[in-house]
């Protein structure tokens, strides 16, 4: 309402002097009677006020684009014959796609476990204060980031071709424990592990290492202080609250992992990715065989992403004063705030 | 309850002789020489950078120093003689060693991620080896010593720094320590906490127990302490009993350290 036109009464003036200083001029231009509503109102008033939400329409607008995109998107994946969903949804679950899928699980499973506590010990070697353990694992980390992926594992692979026999022993003399045909210890799978482990190992040392790096110096030193073992003060004092900044970065390399497990196609280790490469290369429907993968790998990284998300909260147990609620126990207060208007007065907590 | 009850009152004798420290080409102690009596309460005044922190940590073991020797008990810290040499000790024995010094931090250091209780009980099961009923037990009983008896299952980010300095003290009780060290254990608190905190303190000096106490509250130490020093400069200036040191100061240096620590006022 413009204020020049603003009437004010003239009966009150000392119970309302809020709009006095605005126009003070046009006092006595107000020739209607007072309204109500605009008379400054009193404390008690606005108690009795009905709160209006703010509104948000950009926000209306925003979620009216993203969602015509998305429902074009959409649209064009299920109504494009190319992408042929009978053959995906044929194919999807195969049994031997559910076998290729079961090898990327394990693969990522063991390189991934073996990987970070491999991982963690290499950081604690770099973090100690011996300079053997230290250049070692820097030295590690060094080699295994340098060289690519693909490279270590057709090496290990084809270590058969490069040394014939691997003897466990004293070097440099004839004393031998024990002798084995590289050919005979190093299969696809071992290679396949081999390889991502330690190239795993390599990225998480890192990773890892950063995030004790984060946590207070002052943790250890009281740890130190009362007298709790090296080892355990690792593993119980510092670790855990790495764990926070961990975490974010720990989850990308397993999700890229579940993905990277797929490079594993050169030594034609039959995990999802190649299985599906077999498939499509006998019956040349390689787009939706591509698919079948890509929705597989979707899945698992959405497993993964919540499990994240409450490992995540886990972690931050102390960190924070309160714990954000899950986004279930969200929806449950929603459903029981909005669901149930009606009784909202009689049930004084809106959780279930 | 009062701290009284903690057993073997007569304990924890501490001597420094000859400590030098540096860091780098800072020598931080000049041929420190100390002695603290079983159970007495000893504090430690000084400016900022005179050494305070650092003669603690020695005693400790969280420094090594560079010449010169600290018992306790008669027992070296951190090293062995033998045959007219110092062998260093190892890990394990360090360790033990440590548990009979209890240390409480300007900053609490409480951890984070773990309760009061966990908090205290950690080190009583993982360095003493305590069964967990016992150490729980005991965890209790000294959360209630200090007032704390319903915050057990409390993480530190939800205690007042008083609060959280009182569970730290509780856990560096909680191994039976021969000393407790105090490193300025007020200095982060607000002043309205700093109260709470002492009188925790003040219940503990008349236990009996070793006390080795670095702090800036005048009034406190002047209350608490059988025997005060001034450090400056990595030296033992001046010590005494508090009257001799807080009343009648005989070195330059004290009177203006505590001109300035007492009467802030009249230092403009
Ligand atoms: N780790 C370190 N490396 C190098 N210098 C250090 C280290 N720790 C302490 N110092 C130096 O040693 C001197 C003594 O430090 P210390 O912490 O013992 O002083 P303080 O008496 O406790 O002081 P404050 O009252 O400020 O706590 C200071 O000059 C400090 O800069
Ligand atoms: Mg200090």
């Amino acid at each position: 309402m413009p204020p020049i036109t603003t009437p004010v009464t003239d009966a009150e003036p000392d119970q309302h002097p809020a709009p006095e200083q605005g126009q003070p001029q046009t006092r006595q231009q107000g020739h209607k009677p007072a309204e109500n509503s605009l008379a400054a109102p009193s404390q008690e008033q606005l108690a009795d006020y009905k709160v209006v939400a703010a509104t948000h329409p950009w926000r209306w607008v925003g979620t009216v684009i993203v969602a015509a995109i998305a429902a074009g998107i959409l649209y064009s994946l299920l109504t494009n014959p190319r992408w042929e969903w009978g053959v995906v949804a044929q194919w999807f679950t195969a049994e031997s796609i559910l076998r290729g899928l079961g090898q990327t699980l394990k693969l990522t499973l063991i390189s991934g476990a073996l990987g970070f506590a491999l991982g963690f010990i290499l950081a604690l070697m770099r973090l100690s204060s011996s300079p053997l353990f230290s250049s070692v694992s820097w030295t590690f980390s060094w080699i295994f980031r340098s060289t690519p992926l693909l490279v270590q594992l057709l090496l290990w692979y084809n270590l058969g071709y490069l040394y014939e026999t691997i003897r466990l022993g004293v070097p440099f003399t004839s004393i031998t424990f024990a002798e084995f045909q590289t050919t005979s210890l190093i299969s696809q799978f071992a290679a396949a592990v081999l390889g991502l482990t330690l190239n795993q190992a390599a990225y998480s040392a890192e990773i890892i290492r950063g995030g004790i790096l984060s946590v207070d110096q002052g943790q250890i030193e009281a740890a130190t202080a009362l007298g709790i073992p090296r080892w355990r003060r690792s593993t119980r004092i510092v670790l855990p609250q790495a764990m926070r900044a961990i975490l974010p970065t720990a989850f990308n390399e397993i999700i890229g992992l579940v993905k990277g497990t797929s490079i594993v196609y050169v030594l034609a280790y039959s995990e999802l990715f190649y299985t599906v490469q077999v498939i499509y290369n006998r019956t040349q429907q390689v787009l939706p065989m591509l698919l079948v993968a890509t929705i597989w790998y979707i899945v698992i990284t959405s497993v993964l992403s919540i499990a994240q998300y409450y490992i995540e909260r886990h972690y931050s147990r102390g960190a924070l004063r309160t714990l954000p609620p899950t986004p279930l126990q969200k929806l449950r207060r929603f459903l029981a705030t909005h669901a149930v208007t009606k009784t909202a007065a009689t049930s004084p907590k809106g959780q279930l | 309850m009062s701290l009284a009850t903690i057993e073997k009152t007569t304990r924890g004798a501490v001597a420094v002789r000859s400590v030098d420290k540096s860091y780098g080409t800072q020598q931080v102690l000049h041929e420190v020489n100390l002695d603290v009596a079983e159970g007495e309460v000893l504090v430690v005044i000084g400016p900022s950078g005179s050494g305070k922190s650092t003669l603690l940590r020695t005693i400790n073991h969280l420094e090594k120093v560079d010449r010169g020797t600290i018992s306790l008990d008669g027992e070296l810290i951190g090293y062995k003689a033998r045959n007219g040499k110092l062998h260093e000790r190892r890990e394990a024995e360090i360790l033990a060693q440590r548990t009979e010094v209890g240390m409480v931090f300007q900053n609490f250091n409480l951890f984070g991620h773990l309760t009061a209780l966990q908090n205290i009980i950690e080190a009583p099961i993982h360095a003493r080896k305590i069964p967990k009923a016992k150490a729980v037990a005991r965890a209790k009983e000294l959360l209630a010593r200090v007032g704390l008896a319903d915050k057990a299952d409390a993480y530190p980010r939800q205690l007042s720094g008083g609060q959280q300095q009182r569970v730290a003290i509780a856990r560096a009780l909680a191994l039976d320590p021969k000393v407790v060290l105090f490193d300025e254990p007020t200095s982060a608190l607000d002043p309205e906490l700093v109260t709470e905190v002492l009188e925790v303190i003040r219940d503990l000096a008349k236990s009996g127990t070793t006390l080795i106490i670095v702090t800036h509250e005048i009034g406190f130490a002047r209350d608490v302490a059988d025997r005060i020093i001034f450090m400056d400069g990595g030296r033992v200036v001046e010590q005494g009993t508090p009257t001799q040191v807080l009343g009648n100061p005989q070195h330059e240096r004290t009177k203006s350290f505590l001109s300035k620590v007492i009467e802030p006022a009249f230092n403009i």
